[in-house]
This record gives C-alpha cells, structure tokens and sequence, in this order.
C-alpha cells in the first residue's frame, strides 16, 4: 500500500466529519512532516499501541569498498528505529497464526531445544 | 518530551484548520490504516517517512534470562521499519560533530 490510497481509505472512512480528501492529503502530509522533522531534531515519536520510533547511535566503524578493497571509514551516525507497539505486534502475530493453521492443518508441536 | 498523538491532532488544529475531533479522528486511522495493511501482511510505503513490512521469523532458541534455562522462541511474524531517503537525509545531519580524532 501506498501513501495515495491510505489516503483514498481515510477519505472514505472521514466522510462524515466533513472532511474533504484534499484536506486529508494535507493532514496526512503534515503528520508525516512532524514525525520527520521531530526525529531530525533527535526527538522521539510515542504512539500507543502503534509503536514508537527513535534514533540509534552506531558508532564509527572501518568498512570497505567491496569492489576495490579499499578502506573506508563509516563516521558514527544514528538510524532512524521503529518498535512497534503491543497492539500492532499482537495483531500482526495473529494474523500470521490465522494464515499458518489454514494452509496447515497439522500442527507441528514447538519442541523444545536442547542446550 | 516524545511526539505523541495529542501533540499532533494540535499540530493539525494550528496548521490546517482542523477541529479537534477531525484532528484526533485522521490521527486515529492514520495509524489504524497502517495497522491493518500490516495485519494483512502487506508491505507500506509512506514517501517522506519510510517503508514498513513483515517478516517471518522462524523459531530459535532463546533464553530465559532469569534462569538461563533454553527455551524456543516461537515462530512469527513481525514488523520491520527502513527510513526513506529523505528521513535518514535529515537524521544524516545530527552527526555528533566532536569526532573523535585517531
């Protein structure tokens, strides 16, 4: 799915607030800009049973160009982190299992590992 | 402080006129929307932010901490995050300028 059509669902979900779909094309641009531009500040993003995004420090590390061998060095820097919330990772999880029994019948018993 | 939902259904009341239950009702499905794509296992792509998806997770040992006894971590699926190009742009600059020097 595309920005375009999550656009096209709100918009029909919305109807009855009046709002029209270019208003939530904007609303939908500016909520992505905000979550951007906080994250760009070193801030964090907290949304309740979505998930949570924030940054994470790697640090500098020796790489190389694979194709030459030559060695380059990749400056520390952050990485934009997501970590969904409980609702989103146990909706995604059930789904998963939902599918898995429907095209498996038989359920392989989790058998425990030995150490 | 964290960006939270609040923060942005006021965001929408200041910068595009919305009321305040339109303002909360798009932020709401907003985040519904995404969930349910992922629910059903499809792959997001939101330009500005990132792409999110699913992955399959086959079982693997794991441990409990607490008494270090092995047991499996069950197969599943779970959501993964890559920022867009114009996301990781802006979170390029916050390099800490006082590298260390070697």
């Amino acid at each position: 799915m595309v920005k375009s059509k999550l656009i096209t669902n709100l918009t029909n979900n919305l109807m009855p607030l009046g709002l029209s779909e270019k208003q939530i094309n904007r609303g939908v641009n500016l909520i992505i800009n905000q979550i951007r531009s906080c994250l760009g500040k070193g801030g964090r993003v907290e949304v309740r049973g979505f998930g949570s995004f924030n940054l994470h420090y790697q640090a500098r590390r020796n790489a190389h160009n694979p194709k030459t061998g030559e060695k380059v060095i990749s400056p520390p820097r952050y990485r934009a982190h997501f970590k969904p919330g409980k609702e989103l990772r146990l909706r995604v999880n059930a789904a998963a299992k939902i599918v898995q029994q429907k095209s498996k019948p038989t359920l392989v018993a989790a058998r425990p590992v030995e150490a | 402080m964290a960006l939270t939902k609040a923060n942005l259904a006021q965001y929408l009341i200041d910068q595009a006129q919305f009321s305040k239950q339109q303002a909360v009702e798009l932020i709401e499905l907003f985040f519904e929307e995404i969930r349910t794509a992922l629910e059903r296992g499809e792959t997001l792509k939101l330009s500005g932010l990132g792409n999110f998806q699913t992955r399959e997770k086959k079982q693997r040992p794991g441990r409990n901490p607490k008494t270090g006894e092995v047991v499996p971590v069950s197969a599943r699926r779970v959501v993964t995050f890559h920022a867009g190009l114009k996301l990781r742009g802006e979170i390029e600059k916050l390099v800490p300028s006082d590298i260390e020097e070697e």
